[in-house]
């Protein structure tokens, strides 16, 4: 008769003891799992740099530049002497930075051969999306080489 | 006097329990036997792996401005440094590739049937955490290459549903790969993968001395025929003049071969030309290259690949569930294998542009037919 009664009081302390254990470890694994994972850090957000001028010797020699733009890395092709354009360097596949080849007039990844035309529209490989567009002003200050300036579009 | 202290410590552990087990372990000898020294050999660069690491990390400073200045200090200053380097990423390579080599042997041998699941599974694992290893290592040298494959494969996690996102910033230390991402890997390189590793490793090996080595069903008359080889001294012996000629032939590369450092990474720098990841990862790296871009149902194209060879893994680990064919059957799997291997090597072959990886595996295959015959273990007169 006793042990009959004292079953469900034996269920409500196991039920009352597994679910304190839970509560007991879920305080412990919150902090942890907020713990590794990164904090956010607002960045100051950029919406123009200057990116030298028209005489950069690596501009003239390759063909293009990488520029921060921000933590972004930006590419800037010289298509014309005064025609200049910036796409987001960072390749829409999987992340690595892209280059300019002047030869064959492409902006090309190293890494899995993803390929996009002047336009930044991708053109061959693997990238699912063009390159974002970003706008570029020349600005002229008399016979001084003409300056860059790289802004968002 | 040693056999006193012998004996004081005996009455304390116990060990003469341990020696006495030990002299009753034994090894089937058959034509296969050699590859039982696979997954030895897998430990001997595993222990090599904790030594040269643990020397690595007296010199190596785990920040984006300092690392690569402290593995050009190694190579160049520390006396022998280069040779503890070298030997380090030397013996990352073949115990990677020892450990596929004595998965292949034990999957093609079907060793992984009952009561051996569990070894199988803990393996895989294993060999997972060694992956992982040579993943977090390839970054701390904090080079063009290192930052560029750690881009990469951190980029491809992202396409986990859900939480992939979420794993992304985990594994960076935030957004984007930075001196972070370095401190994050350098944490797991060194002491979270070394502990989780130790505990399946051990698990490993216990398993393996419960459950004795696995006979393939093809052997087990043969096995029968033949007198099995006392592990102490004659397996051991073995064993531990392979781990010599190993630790000879890791000199030998180190010092022929010393391991390059490449270029310093730089954030704001478009990736080489023919940049690709270590060889182990180069198949899956030249099938991600060759998809081209697009997308179905709202999936782009490149997703599939990755989410596929995922898939392949968990499918490997439970193999031991899934081929429940009797001994002697389930040749379904190994066709299925083989097809695995051969689009490894196949796409291997592709991403180097080269026929170099197959002429390895030939080589491989040759190499262990000639040990096979070496080591067949047993005299004539032994055989009854």
């Amino acid at each position: 008769m006793e042990a009959l009664e004292s079953r469900p009081r034996r269920s409500f302390l196991n039920w009352f003891l597994g679910s304190s254990l839970v509560a007991v470890v879920g305080s412990f694994l919150y902090p942890i799992i907020r713990f590794i994972s990164p904090p956010r850090i607002p960045e100051a957000t950029t919406n123009q740099v200057e990116a030298g001028d028209t005489s950069d010797p690596v501009l003239l020699d390759k063909g293009y530049k990488i520029v921060r733009f921000g933590a972004e890395p930006v590419i800037l092709v010289k298509v014309t002497d005064s025609e200049y354009r910036a796409f987001s360097a960072t390749c829409t596949h999987l992340d690595c930075i892209v280059g300019y080849q002047k030869d064959r007039t492409r902006i090309f990844c190293n890494c899995h051969g993803g390929t996009y035309d002047l336009n930044g529209r991708n053109v061959a490989g693997p990238p699912p999306r063009p390159l974002t567009a970003y706008k570029v002003n020349l600005i002229a200050k008399g016979s001084e080489p003409a300056k860059i300036v790289v802004s968002r579009a | 006097m040693i056999d006193h202290v012998g004996k004081w410590l005996d009455d304390r552990l116990g060990l003469s329990t341990l020696v006495e087990l030990g002299s009753h372990k034994t090894v089937p000898v058959h034509r296969y036997t050699v590859f039982y020294y696979l997954g030895g050999m897998t430990l001997f660069f595993f222990l090599v792996q904790v030594f040269t690491g643990v020397l690595l990390m007296l010199y190596y400073r785990p920040s984006a401005n300092e690392a690569f200045e402290s593995v050009e200090f190694i190579m160049t200053v520390v006396p022998f440094g280069w040779l503890i380097r070298s030997i380090h990423s030397w013996s990352a390579n073949l115990m990677v590739f020892f450990a596929i080599l004595h998965l292949t042997s034990v999957y093609f041998m079907k060793a992984y049937r009952p009561p051996r699941e569990l070894t199988w599974i803990t393996g895989v694992l294993v060999l997972f955490l060694i992956l992982g290893f040579g993943f977090s290592g390839y970054l701390l040298p904090w080079n063009q290459l290192a930052f560029f494959a750690t881009k990469v494969g951190t980029d491809i996690a992202g396409v986990v549903p859900v939480v992939g996102p979420w794993i992304v910033r985990f594994l960076r230390g935030g957004d984007r790969v930075s001196g972070g991402t370095l401190s994050r890997f350098y944490g797991w390189h060194v002491a979270v993968l070394p502990a989780i590793t130790c505990v399946f490793l051990l698990g490993h090996l216990v398993l393996v001395q419960l459950k004795g080595m696995s006979i393939p069903s093809a052997c087990e008359e043969e096995t029968r025929r033949r007198k099995p080889m006392k592990f102490f001294p004659h397996f051991a012996l073995r064993d531990l003049s392979g781990w010599l000629f190993a630790l000879g032939v890791l000199a030998a590369l180190a010092a022929l071969f010393p391991w390059e450092l490449g270029e310093k990474a730089d954030l704001f720098a478009p990736a080489y030309p023919n940049i690709r990841p270590e060889w182990y990862f180069v198949f899956m790296f030249q099938t991600l290259k060759v998809i081209p871009g697009g997308e179905i149902f709202g999936l782009e194209y490149e997703v599939i690949p990755i989410l596929l060879f995922g898939a392949l893994g968990a499918l490997l680990m439970f193999v031991p569930f899934l081929d429940r064919s009797a001994p002697g059957k389930g040749r379904g799997w190994s066709i299925l294998g083989v097809v695995a291997l051969l689009f490894v090597i196949g796409m291997t072959c592709w991403g180097y542009m080269s026929l170099l990886p197959l002429y390895v595996v030939i080589i491989t295959a040759v190499l262990l037919m000639l040990f096979a015959f070496m080591t067949r273990g047993g005299r004539k007169s032994e055989e009854q």
